[in-house]
C-alpha cells in the first residue's frame, strides 16, 4: 500500500549537506496503525512530508496505495494529498472566523471530482468525531480537543488512504489527548483507516501496532506492537 | 474550485479587517471619485461654454469694419467703413446663408421716469433674431414693418427691462433714448452667460434709427454706416463658403486689389467653438492623467497591503496546499481578493464622485454632467489596476513551497 525504496532528502545549507534521509525504505499495508518515531533532528518531519506528498525526494521510489508518485509535478501531487491523505496537525491549522461545517467542507472544495452530496460528507465527517452538533461553531467556540476533532474530520472527508497525523496530540493536555488518541484507535479498529503518526514521544508510540524508529535520517528499528496500549490508561511515570 | 467560493473567502478575508481594507481602497474610491468627479465637472463647463458660444448663434459669420486679426487696437487707419450699401451688395450676391443682419450700435442714455442709464442700442432688421437666436419673452420682436413705417419701438434686454421697470411689466410703456420716445414692445428672453452682455441691450428698428436716434454719426460720405452685418450659413458645411464669398463681394465693393490688405474682417463662430474645444480637450486629458496617477498609486497601496495579508496568511496557504489546492487555485483566490476590492473601492468611488459632482452643482458653481462613459471608463481602470497590481501577491502566495508555508510562524 506504502512502499518506500532507498528514500533519501539532502538540504542544501549554503556550503554544507544535510542528509535529512539516509536511505529509508519500508512497507506498510493497508489497515496498519504505524509511529514513526525519532527525536528532532532524525528526519522524521521530512519523512512524513515526503510521504504526504508535500516535498518530494532527493532520490529513491515511493508508491502511496498503489499509485507511483515518482515525478509527478506540482498539479498531480496537490491531487494527491487532496484525494489520498489526510492530514492532521499539532496546531489543529483550521481557518479562523470559518464554521467547523466550513473547515471540513475545504479539501472537499479543492477536489477535482465531485461525487455524492458534498455537504452530507463533511456532516457525517462530523458525526464521526462526535461533533454533529457544533457544525456552526467557529474554532475560537471550540475547545482544543474539539478543535482537533474538526481538523481529524477534515482528513477524513475525502476517504483517504492515509490519515498522516503529525504529534497530533502535542498542543493538548493527557485527558484531551487521550481522548484523541481513542479516536484514531477507533478510526483504525472499526473504519480500518491507514493510520501514521509521526510523534517524539514513546507512549503515544505505543498506543499504535507498529513502531518506526529514526536517527539520524536511518531507520534504526521497525518493530511490531502486539500489545499497543488503550486510550485513557495513564502514563506509567504519571501519579494517579 | 468554484469562483463563488473564491468569491465568499475574499469576502471573509475583507470583512475580518474593515478598517483596513476600507484604508486599502481609500486610494481607488479617490481615484476613481476623481475622474467621475473631474470629467462631469469638465463636460458641464465644456456644455456651458458650447451653449454659450452658440447661443450667439450657431453657423453664425460676422462682419466687421477693420482688421481685427492683430486685436482692436490694430486697426488700419484707412476707410475702416462697413456701409449699408455693402449689405445691399451681399444681400444680393450671396448663397448658402439663411438671414443677413446689418446692425448699428451706438451707448445712449435711456430714461424711464426718474431711472436713466447708459446703454447699449443696437438697430435691427426683423432677421438679426434668428440670426443672433434671440428670442422674445413677452411681447413681440422687430418686424419688416416696423422699418417700413420708422416706428419707434423698442425691444429690451432682459436685465434693462428690470433696470428700467424692476418688477413692473415694461410693455406698452414709453422710454426715452437720447431724448426720443420709443414705445416698448417686447422683452428679450435671457441668453445668460457673460462672453457678452447680451441682456443690457436695448434692440430698435434699424431704418428708425437712422432717421430718428444716430443722426450723422451714422453717415460717412453720405453714405449709411453699419457696425456689423452678421450672417447664418444654411449649415456649418456652408460657412467656409459664406465667408469666402463675403470677402469676395466686400473685396469688389471696397475696391480692393487682390494684393490689398482687407479693411474689413469676416469671422466665424464655428472658429471659435474649435479653438475652444482643442483647449477643453487638452483639459480633459490632463485632468484624466492626474486621476488616472492617483488609480496608479491606489493600485500601490493595494499591492502592499496583499503582499502583508500573504505574509500574515502563510500558514493557512500552507494548509490550502496540503488538502490538496492546486497553484492556480491560490492565485485565483487572492486575485478575487484584490479584484474584489478594487471593484468595491471602484463603486465606492463612482458614488463619491458623484457625489462632488452633485455638490458642485448644488452649490451653482458648475452644472456637472456625468456621464455614463467616464464612469465605464474610471470603473474598469480600477478593476485593471486590481488585475495588474493583484497578479503579483497572488503569485508569491501560489508559489510558497506548502511545507514551508505549513511550519511558517
Amino acid at each position: 500500500m506504502i512502499q518506500a525504496d532507498n528514500l533519501t532528502k539532502v538540504f542544501q545549507m549554503g556550503e554544507n549537506e544535510i542528509r535529512a534521509l539516509d536511505g529509508i525504505s519500508f512497507s506498510i499495508q493497508k489497515g496498519e496503525m504505524v509511529s514513526i518515531m525519532g527525536p528532532s533532528g532524525s528526519g522524521k518531519s521530512t519523512l512524513m512530508s515526503i510521504i504526504g506528498c508535500l516535498d518530494v525526494p532527493t532520490s529513491g521510489a515511493l508508491t502511496l496505495d498503489d499509485e507511483s508518485v515518482q515525478g509527478m509535478g506540482d498539479h498531480e501531487l496537490a491531487d494527491v494529498r487532496g484525494r489520498k491523505i489526510g492530514f492532521v496537525f499539532q496546531q489543529f491549522n483550521l481557518l479562523a472566523r470559518t464554521s467547523a461545517f466550513e473547515n471540513v467542507m475545504l479539501p472537499l472544495t479543492y477536489a477535482s471530482a465531485r461525487n455524492g452530496d458534498q455537504r452530507d460528507k463533511a456532516t457525517r465527517a462530523l458525526e464521526r468525531v462526535g461533533l454533529g452538533d457544533r457544525l456552526d461553531h467557529h474554532p475560537n467556540e471550540l475547545s482544543g480537543g474539539e478543535q482537533q476533532r474538526v481538523a481529524i474530520a477534515r482528513a477524513l472527508v475525502n476517504d483517504p488512504a492515509i490519515l498522516l497525523a503529525d504529534e497530533p496530540t502535542g498542543a493538548l493536555d493527557s485527558k484531551t489527548g487521550a481522548e484523541i488518541m481513542e479516536l484514531f484507535q477507533s478510526l483504525h479498529r472499526d473504519y480500518g483507516q491507514t493510520v501514521i503518526m509521526v510523534t517524539h514521544d514513546p507512549f503515544i508510540a505505543r498506543h499504535t501496532e507498529r513502531i518506526i524508529r529514526l536517527a539520524d535520517g536511518r531507520i534504526v528499528s521497525d518493530d511490531p506492537n502486539p500489545a499497543p496500549i488503550k486510550a485513557g490508561t495513564p502514563r506509567p511515570d504519571e501519579k494517579v | 474550485m468554484l469562483l463563488t467560493q473564491n468569491f465568499n473567502i475574499a469576502l471573509r478575508a475583507l470583512t475580518a479587517n474593515k478598517m483596513r481594507s476600507f484604508l486599502t481602497m481609500l486610494g481607488i474610491i479617490i481615484g476613481v471619485g476623481a475622474v467621475v468627479a473631474l470629467l462631469a465637472i469638465g463636460n458641464g463647463a465644456t456644455a456651458s461654454i458650447t451653449e454659450q458660444i452658440e447661443g450667439i448663434g450657431s453657423n453664425l459669420v460676422s462682419i466687421m469694419p477693420g482688421r481685427m486679426e492683430g486685436g482692436p487696437g490694430s486697426q488700419s487707419g484707412i476707410s475702416s467703413y462697413l456701409y449699408y450699401s455693402d449689405y445691399e451688395a451681399i444681400s444680393d450676391q450671396i448663397s448658402g446663408v439663411d438671414d443677413i443682419a446689418p446692425i448699428y450700435q451706438s451707448s445712449y442714455t435711456v430714461k424711464y421716469n426718474s431711472e436713466s442709464f447708459r446703454v447699449s442700442v443696437i438697430g435691427v432688421t426683423a432677421d438679426y433674431f434668428p440670426v443672433r437666436a434671440y428670442e422674445v419673452e413677452n411681447g413681440r420682436a422687430i418686424n419688416a414693418g416696423d422699418g417700413n413705417t420708422r416706428a419707434r419701438v423698442a425691444v429690451l434686454g432682459i436685465e434693462t427691462a428690470e433696470d428700467l421697470f424692476g418688477s413692473l411689466s415694461p410693455l406698452g410703456k414709453v422710454i426715452k433714448i437720447n431724448g426720443v420716445r420709443f414705445e416698448v414692445v417686447g422683452v428679450l428672453r435671457s441668453k445668460g452667460g457673460s462672453i457678452q452682455n447680451s441682456d443690457d441691450v436695448i434692440l430698435i428698428p434699424l431704418e428708425t434709427g437712422y432717421e430718428k436716434l444716430f443722426g450723422s454719426s451714422a453717415i460717412q460720405d453720405g453714405k449709411k454706416l453699419v457696425s456689423a452685418i452678421s450672417m447664418s450659413a444654411i449649415s456649418s458645411d456652408t460657412v467656409d463658403s459664406v465667408m469666402a464669398q463675403a470677402e469676395r463681394i466686400l473685396r469688389r465693393e471696397h475696391r480692393l486689389d487682390v494684393t490689398e490688405e482687407l479693411d474689413f474682417s469676416v469671422m466665424s463662430q464655428s472658429d471659435a467653438l474649435t479653438t475652444f474645444n482643442t483647449i477643453s480637450t487638452t483639459l480633459q486629458v490632463f485632468l484624466s492623467a492626474i486621476a488616472g496617477i492617483s488609480l496608479l498609486v491606489g493600485g500601490i497601496g493595494i499591492m502592499n497591503i496583499m503582499l502583508v495579508s500573504v505574509t500574515e496568511r502563510t500558514k493557512e496557504i500552507g494548509l490550502r496546499k496540503a488538502v490538496g489546492a492546486r497553484k492556480e487555485q491560490i492565485l485565483l483566490q487572492f486575485l478575487v481578493e484584490t479584484v474584489m476590492l478594487s471593484v468595491l473601492g471602484g463603486i465606492l468611488g463612482i458614488a463619491f464622485g458623484i457625489g462632488v459632482a452633485l455638490l458642485v452643482t448644488a452649490f451653482d458653481l458648475i452644472t456637472a454632467e456625468i456621464t455614463m462613459s467616464s464612469i465605464l471608463l474610471a470603473f474598469f481602470f480600477a478593476v485593471a489596476v486590481g488585475i495588474f497590481f493583484g497578479i503579483y501577491p497572488a503569485y508569491r502566495a501560489a508559489s510558497l513551497h506548502p511545507i514551508e508555508a505549513l511550519r511558517y510562524e
